[in-house]
């Protein structure tokens, strides 16, 4: 705690915040957030309604938390899957070499070119605003592995040449070992950054989606929120804790998981150091 | 001799990445569990309730042959392949009859184009401006406040930048329309500022975002140029510090940044989609969400190639130029 810089600190207390919001509050609720008319339509915020409800009879509130857990899901099941993925296939490329080598790095670079957003709309389009959460993590982790992949696999290929590992694989240590032991610690603190910046880049992507009504429209997700809120012209009717919270909420998550991305960097490059 | 295998990697990886792109727009509709055709004749019929049954099965035929869906898989494939690649053709707009998509798209990539270009060079002008004053002054307070800034911006998505503009110009204080007009037709100095006065607000999202990212690179990167030996030593030779900045720091570190303007193509395009759709902005993006809206499969299938089409081809015009630019860089 003692070296955290003033962007861990800051970074870490956002993301804490949401956490309790997103992952401790909504124990405390019972009942369907995304039912219609649970509530009397357009309240004003109260003890009993925090935000207010929306003039669909939702509670703003609860929503909100209940949206943020689900972004969260959302970015982490793709940050896990295309990290691992990433690093794995990375890590084989590189100590593998020749044609399997090639051949999965034309596909990474295929996959970083290729814009992800159309293909994203047009499986949206196809199940009319009704795919599932996973099919779109599903295809979001399609397009996020070939960033780890590339970087690991020009971390290991510099590492393969290194002393350390000719001496290890001269005294018969098994491959497995080799890369657990004396690579990955080497990979670990870039795959730290990058899987916090997949988490940013998922989230940002399915509330895109959400927001053009693209994504899962009956899943509360910070994107889906705005999405009928616009659908329900709150611009126009001034109902601006409706759209302004998920706004706020967004800005704040993205900001925060910035400045922690930003900080580790920072924190581990002077551990290093040392 | 090195140059062509250079080019003929990165020509690999262009065809590569719009077989595979095109592959999938071709197999994603066909792996959906509704068939196209039939919700389309199932939505005419609950229009009209007086068809008759030969009536649809004429219908079926016709837009299984619009759709291209005649045949086996492969041969379906094949034919789609040979005539998106030879003649552009995506068939015609089945909700603009008979007009073909080929034209549409041809209204709107200019429109995208213009808008995307204009800010994106807005913004990374700007952008690299500030860092590198923020970069080489980095004990001022404002270079501070300045990164803090960009910091705060550059991770918040387009589209979100895009509904707060339009909230604050356009509900608040309401000096942008609602609805933005781009209903002109021919030049005319009037028409010219009807569509730049309905632009402001959509490119104004994209160059804040953009600018940020910019800002934070150009600080990190001119800050380390700044303390390197062959600055010191330009600075000891007692050369005006405006040469040190121009001669010495930047085209160091604006190079690296034309490298990262080519990386960012596809995320920007990204953004500029769903910016226009909010906007509605008359480009690719809401011509992508008027087929989606009106289930016109022929007009979504279109632009989505077109889009993929356009960014790789971006791609590989930057990182083909760009050995030309930078010494230090040499085909490899």
């Amino acid at each position: 705690m003692k070296h955290w810089n003033f962007r861990l600190k800051l970074g870490v207390v956002i993301l804490l915040v949401f956490a309790v919001l997103g992952f401790v509050l909504p124990i405390f609720h019972t009942g369907n957030v995304t039912e219609w008319n649970t509530y009397p339509n357009n309240l004003k915020p109260s003890m009993e309604h925090f935000l207010g409800t929306n003039s669909l009879g939702q509670d703003i509130f609860w929503l909100l938390c209940s949206s943020i857990q689900n972004s969260f899901l959302i970015g982490l099941f793709v940050a896990v899957l295309a990290t691992a993925i990433g690093v794995l296939v990375g890590l084989a490329a590189g100590l593998q070499g020749g044609i399997a080598d090639r051949i999965i790095m034309l596909l990474a670079d295929t996959f970083i070119v290729i814009p992800s957003l159309p293909i994203l709309i047009l499986l949206g389009s196809l199940t009319k605003g009704t795919a599932s959460l996973f099919l779109i993590g599903g295809v979001l982790v399609v397009f996020n592995w070939p960033w780890p992949a590339r970087q690991v696999r020009s971390m290991s290929l510099t590492i393969r040449e290194s002393d350390f590992i000719s001496t290890a694989r001269f005294s018969g240590e098994s491959t497995f070992r080799i890369l657990y032991k004396e690579i990955f610690p080497f990979v670990k603190d870039w795959s730290i950054g990058n899987f916090i910046n997949t988490v940013l880049v998922a989230i940002g992507a399915e509330s895109g989606l959400a927001v053009i009504g693209m994504s899962s429209n009956s899943n509360a997700t910070l994107g889906t929120m705005i999405y009928w809120a616009n659908q329900h012209q709150a611009m126009l009717g001034g109902k601006w804790l409706w759209i302004g919270a998920p706004v706020v909420a967004i800005c704040l998550i993205f900001i925060g998981l910035f400045l922690f991305m930003t900080g580790q960097q920072q924190y581990s490059a002077l551990r290093r150091g040392k | 001799m090195k140059f062509l295998k250079f080019l003929g990697s990165r020509l690999v990886t262009y065809v590569f990445v719009i077989v595979l792109g095109m592959t999938a727009v071709f197999f994603i509709p066909r792996f959906m569990p509704s068939d196209p055709v039939e919700a389309m004749l199932g939505q005419m019929m609950s229009k009209s309730n007086s068809m008759e049954p030969a009536a649809v099965d004429a219908m079926r035929q016709t837009l299984n042959e619009n759709f291209g869906l005649e045949g086996t898989l492969a041969e379906q494939y094949l034919g789609y392949m040979q005539r998106v690649i030879f003649t552009q053709d995506f068939g015609p707009s089945l909700t603009m009859y008979p007009v073909p998509v080929k034209d549409l798209i041809a209204t709107s990539l200019p429109w995208t184009m213009g808008l995307l270009g204009v800010s994106t060079l807005i913004s990374w002008l700007i952008g690299n401006g500030i860092g590198l004053l923020a970069g080489i002054k980095k004990d001022k307070a404002y270079s501070k406040v300045l990164e803090g800034v960009a910091i705060c911006i550059y991770p918040i998505p387009y589209y979100i930048f895009a509904l707060m503009l339009i909230m604050v110009f356009a509900y608040i204080i309401p000096i942008f329309p609602l609805s933005a007009n781009f209903n002109v037709s021919g030049f005319s100095w009037e028409n010219l500022k009807t569509i730049v006065w309905n632009s402001i607000l959509p490119a104004l999202s994209l160059i804040l975002t953009g600018t940020g990212w910019w800002v934070i690179s150009m600080t990190t990167l001119s800050r380390n140029t700044n303390e390197e030996d062959f600055v010191a030593f330009a600075r000891m030779k007692g050369f005006k510090e405006r040469t040190v900045i121009t001669r010495y720091i930047l085209p160091n570190t604006v190079l690296p940044q034309i490298t990262m303007l080519a990386l960012q193509i596809g995320t920007i395009f990204n953004g500029a989609l769903i910016t226009e759709i909010l906007f509605n902005y008359p480009g690719i993006g809401s011509l992508i969400y008027r087929g989606i809206l009106q289930a016109d499969y022929n007009l979504i299938m279109g632009t989505i190639t077109i889009s993929i089409f356009a960014v790789a081809t971006a791609t590989l015009v930057v990182d083909l130029i760009y050995p030309f630019i930078d010494p230090r860089v040499r085909y490899n």
